[in-house]
């Protein structure tokens, strides 16, 4: 039997095994997913300061806009994890598809969890939203009207911003639906982490499972709290003009 | 002795280059003490009675330490409940049931024939890294090497694996890193395997790379299927040990 022809000539297996390997490429995506879940847990974080009232929110997001230059390198580190971890992950699919080139008659999902099995549909789902997100309220494409809304200390009124897209309910929908997806990618993607990185013990396996699932859990009702307490009215603000993509 | 039948959905391929289909047999008649691979014997006697081309499986052993056997009996591979394919018995199975058998759909596992196919890949991973340099002549004292109990305990759990090619053929990516797993831990916990150490995960990833395998997605069904029962940490062993290689080869640091 003829040998197929190796990957790694043509990737440059030599020079940067780190980026060629199986697990190397893998190691990539777990230390980037590291870096994207902490951004998760201090964006949930200060996303929360909206219970705190107009001025919590809109001093939060005042100081941030004040970091400057600073900022820019969060978002250049955060961008760079971004397209690591989503080209990386591609080319190991790419690779696992090829892999299997006749599927089985009788499916049989054995020992996987739908969490694990929907972590592409999930993932590409929660870059849509997030590229949606940053449409609505970074670059306030679809209502350039925010970028005039200030509040009574001159700051951007961000809480007004939130609370009238929020107020929609498919804008609310829609988040709720993308902040599930991330819970359900979080929880699989938290305790695989360990395992990729090589931590993970017989004994300490159920406990990074378990841990994966509760803070994606936490993480998704924080996150979900918001539009849901907006809709409830529990967060409301003194402007009546609706401005929503959606509902006019 | 109580008698089964069964609806038999059995793959039939001639070469690696015929398309394959399935066959339908209707098993009469069949011993519930009968093993599974037993009930195959009992239809291929029958085949060729009736001058029909047997099913062709592999099997060598018939108890489950050999790693010989391998198929995909109703989507699992090595069959249902624990152990390999010889170790299932007719009798977990319904009365009247339709089976299917399917050989291992993993893109490096070439058909040979039938159920049977070309494992020959695991083979090349081992050759590249799944191995010891030890002295040949008498054998030492037992004593002479202290290993802790534990350390024993977890390389002979890796060391149970009879390379079959289960994992590969359950994981959804066709990934066999529990193999590879098993043999880094095996080898990597004891003293006698230190010497490659630093090289052997690094070969044995490239050796499965330059084969077709996947990758591994910590879906666990490797784990879920294993006949020698290997627990997935071995990957994460596996994982720790290839970056280690990889990063002391590239800085150079011997040690």
């Amino acid at each position: 039997m003829t040998r197929p022809a190796t990957s790694s000539k043509k990737s440059c297996g030599r020079c940067m095994p780190l980026f060629s390997s199986p697990i190397g490429r893998k190691w990539i995506v777990a230390l980037t997913g590291i870096v994207l879940v902490l951004f998760v847990i201090g964006h949930l974080l200060g996303n929360l300061s909206i219970f705190a009232g107009p001025d919590a929110m809109n001093a939060y997001a005042a100081f941030l806009k004040s970091t400057g230059e600073l900022l820019w390198v969060v978002r250049i580190v955060l961008l760079t994890c971004v397209v690591l971890h989503i080209w990386f992950t591609i080319t190991l699919w790419r690779e696992n598809l090829a892999a299997r080139p006749q599927k089985y008659a009788v499916k049989n999902e054995l020992g996987t969890t739908v969490y694990a099995r929907l972590m592409r549909i999930s993932g590409l789902t929660v870059l849509a939203f997030v590229l949606y997100h940053l449409a609505q309220f970074t670059w306030e494409a679809f209502n350039p009207e925010y970028k005039t809304w200030i509040d009574a200390q001159g700051r951007h009124d961000v809480y007004r911003m939130v609370v009238t897209a929020f107020e929609c309910p498919f804008v609310s929908g829609f988040y709720i639906l993308a902040v599930g997806l991330l819970g359900m990618h979080l929880s699989h993607g938290i305790a695989s982490l360990f395992q990729t990185l090589g931590i993970t013990t017989e004994k300490m396996r159920p406990v990074f499972e378990k841990g994966g699932l509760i803070v994606a859990w936490i993480i998704f009702l924080g996150f979900a709290s918001i539009p849901t307490a907006v809709l409830l009215g529990l967060v409301k603000t003194s402007s009546t003009l609706p401005a929503c993509p959606f509902c006019h | 002795m109580s008698t089964m039948n069964f609806h038999l959905r059995l793959w039939k391929q001639k070469s690696a280059a015929d398309k394959g289909e399935f066959i339908k047999i209707h098993a009469t008649e069949i011993p519930s003490e009968c093993s599974f691979l037993e009930m195959l014997d009992i239809v291929n006697n029958r085949l060729t009675r009736e001058g029909k081309e047997p099913v062709s499986f592999a099997s060598d052993c018939r108890e489950g330490i050999c790693g010989t056997c391998h198929m995909v009996i109703n989507g699992v591979p090595q069959g249902p409940g624990r152990g390999a394919a010889c170790q299932v018995y007719m009798r977990k199975f319904e009365n009247g049931q339709t089976i299917t058998v399917e050989p291992f759909r993993v893109g490096a596992f070439p058909i040979v024939k039938d159920l049977v196919v070309n494992r020959s890949a695991y083979d090349r991973i081992i050759r590249s890294g799944g191995f010891i340099s030890e002295h040949t002549g008498g054998a030492p004292d037992a004593s002479t090497t202290l290993i802790p109990k534990p350390v024993a305990d977890a390389a002979m759990d890796a060391a149970a694996c009879i390379g079959c090619g289960a994992c590969a053929a359950a994981c959804p990516n066709s990934s066999p890193m529990l193999f590879v797993g098993a043999k880094v831990t095996h080898l990597g916990l004891l003293p006698q395997g230190q010497a490659e150490r630093k090289s052997r995960a690094r070969n044995m990833v490239r050796t499965m790379q330059e084969e077709g395998f996947g990758n591994c997605s910590n879906y666990y069904a490797c784990e879920a299927v294993c006949p020698a029962n290997v627990p997935a940490s071995v990957i994460a062993m596996l994982n720790r040990e290839y970056i280690r290689g990889e990063v002391s080869e590239s800085v150079g640091a011997i040690d």
